[in-house]
């Protein structure tokens, strides 16, 4: 413990350094969000405050479209993803099982580090060949791939903190395993599955390279429609646009963090 | 004794059966096909013709003149060398930028940490996309930093900023420099103190600490950090296909290209080959500069 409270020791610059990346992190996105609030038709000139352009964003039709699509292919890609993470969670750590499947984290994260370009022309190719053509549904099946990780691993990582002592109880007492899942697993498991949920949502409702080789005709999504402006013309109805997706994001990364006391941090850090 | 444990395995694997499924239906096996496509002939409207052919591979090396000869195709090749060299600066400036942050964050009182941490994956978990539209903005030649240099007479003719190769690393550096940190965070936040008291009791110089004891303890993040930063910098889209345009090309764009425009799909595999080749040769090289770390 007396380790913890001594300081390492300190190198000239590295303050400096740290300061100017969170500059560099923020102010990019910043200036961005601040033209979202600019009374102009320009993206440049700062000319007063307003709120006009989440009016224009939000009523422009072809934007509810793809912001409607969005939802529903974030919305199916996470309950499938969760829904095929409980039982592969329940496999990974089982009681008196030291091992805990480390072949499988391999295979779901194979999507994550193979290119997404790759994934999703490989994807298309694939469609194509036997002719699959449900539309929002591709996409739905692909993103349920590239989810999958990220629902498994708050499941799996919630799933070890509980004490088997209590399973093992259950069953003393003759309960069924399927009242044993319903009664006792589940509602412990429910803060991994909502931040594993959170989690798979956002990546769903963010992703553009594989919607964007999948889709087919009528299937925009909204981050599809973000490129699309972004390669036309940049107007501040897109900054509007921009600052709404961004906190739907925010919004489901906090519900994730508060679920998992903070234990979300630790989940990027690769260990 | 057996058949229980037969009988728990099958469950187990029960459990693992429909993710795995999924997995090999809609990842393993379009994979494969890709592999399949990029040895066959180009079909006329896109999609392929089942008849082998080494064409695809044949054109990243050499490019069919009008006469009829081959020569190296050289475009191809200085798109192949960008995409890999961005990559490599991309990483070696997160490494420079990421290192020391990552130290000065895991000196910090517990709640800075959290705090400060919190601030480096706020940006990893929002939109990519807006994220480097935001750049966009920035460096296009009516965007605030030529008006703010413009305007205070640094320079005279807007500097052309966006669709360049420094656009493209700092685009990739401000995607992934997340990456970068975290690993080495946790690196740093395991390195044992005493042992840096050690050091310095034993009058060692504070640039012989950070070199000989801070660096090779704090290896194993680093290695970690620059291979998840390089790896997805090399085959990214998004990024250099927003702030390169059409004239700094990088393999991303070019595959997605043959799939949409040019519509040669086994070129547009064979590429997306070379492609899997590098990644996997980067991850055998993470592998053994981690074991060696180990040995």
């Amino acid at each position: 413990m007396a380790t913890s409270t001594r300081k390492l020791t300190r190198f000239p610059m590295f303050g400096t350094i740290t300061v100017l990346l969170y500059v560099f992190l923020y102010a990019p996105i910043s200036v961005f969000i601040l033209f979202a609030f600019n009374d102009s038709n320009t993206v440049s000139v700062w000319s007063g405050f307003t709120l006009r352009w989440f009016g224009v964003a939000l009523s422009n039709d072809a934007l509810q479209k793809a912001g409607t699509n969005t939802l529903l292919v974030a919305f199916s890609a996470t309950i499938m993803s969760v829904l095929l993470s409980i039982p592969a969670a329940l496999a990974t750590v089982r009681p008196g099982q030291s091992s805990s499947a480390p072949w499988f984290l391999s295979l779901v994260s194979l999507p994550l580090i193979t290119p997404e370009i790759v994934v999703g022309i490989s994807l298309l190719s694939f469609f194509t060949l036997i002719g699959l053509d449900l539309g929002r549904g591709n996409i739905i099946i692909a993103h349920t791939v590239f989810c999958l990780p990220f629902a498994y691993l708050p499941i799996v990582s919630r799933l070890r903190s509980i004490d088997m002592g209590i399973l093992e109880a259950a069953d003393d007492l003759y309960a069924t395993r399927w009242a044993r899942f319903r009664m006792i697993v589940l509602p412990l498991l429910l803060p991994g599955i909502t931040s594993g949920a959170m989690l798979a949502f956002i990546v769903s409702f963010d992703n553009f390279i594989v919607s964007f080789m999948v889709a087919s005709a009528g299937g925009t999504t909204l981050p599809m429609y973000i490129y699309g402006m972004a390669k036309t013309q940049i107007t501040p109805e897109l900054n509007a646009l921009s600052v709404i997706v961004m906190m739907v994001s925010l919004l489901l990364l906090l519900i994730a963090y508060v679920t998992t006391r903070g234990k979300l941090l630790n989940m990027g850090s690769g260990t | 004794m057996t058949a229980v444990a037969t009988r728990e395995k099958i469950q187990r694997l029960q459990g693992f059966l429909p993710s795995v499924a999924v997995l090999i239906a809609f990842f393993v096996i379009p994979l494969a096909i890709i592999v399949v496509y990029s040895f066959m002939t180009k079909g006329p409207y896109g999609g392929v013709i089942p008849e082998f052919s080494l064409d695809a591979y044949r054109k990243i090396i050499l490019q069919e003149q009008l006469d009829g000869s081959f020569r190296l195709n050289y475009p191809l090749i200085v798109i192949l060398w960008r995409s890999v060299f961005l990559a490599f600066v991309t990483t070696v400036l997160c490494l420079l930028i990421g290192f020391p942050a990552a130290y000065v964050i895991a000196q910090q009182s517990d709640r800075m940490k959290t705090l400060l941490l919190i601030f480096i994956m706020i940006p990893f978990w929002s939109n990519l996309l807006i994220r480097t539209i935001a750049w966009i903005v920035l460096l296009r030649d009516k965007g605030p930093i030529n008006s703010f240099l413009m305007a205070t007479g640094i320079i005279d003719h807007p500097l052309s900023m966006l669709f360049t190769n420094g656009a493209i690393v700092v685009g990739l550096v401000y995607v992934y420099i997340p990456f970068m940190i975290l690993p080495i965070y946790t690196s740093v936040e395991r390195l044992d103190k005493s042992v840096v008291e050690a050091a310095f009791d034993l009058y060692a110089s504070r640039f012989q600490v950070f070199l000989k004891v801070i660096v090779p303890l704090t290896m194993p993040g680093i290695i970690a950090g620059c291979f998840l930063v390089l790896i997805p910098s090399i085959g990214a889209f998004v990024t250099p296909d927003l702030l390169g345009g059409g004239r700094k090309l990088m393999i991303g764009t070019l595959i997605q290209r043959q799939f949409t425009e040019a519509r040669d799909w086994p070129y547009g595999a064979a590429l997306s080959a070379v492609l899997l080749l590098l990644v996997i040769i980067a991850l055998l090289a993470q592998n053994r500069a981690g074991r060696r770390k180990a040995g």
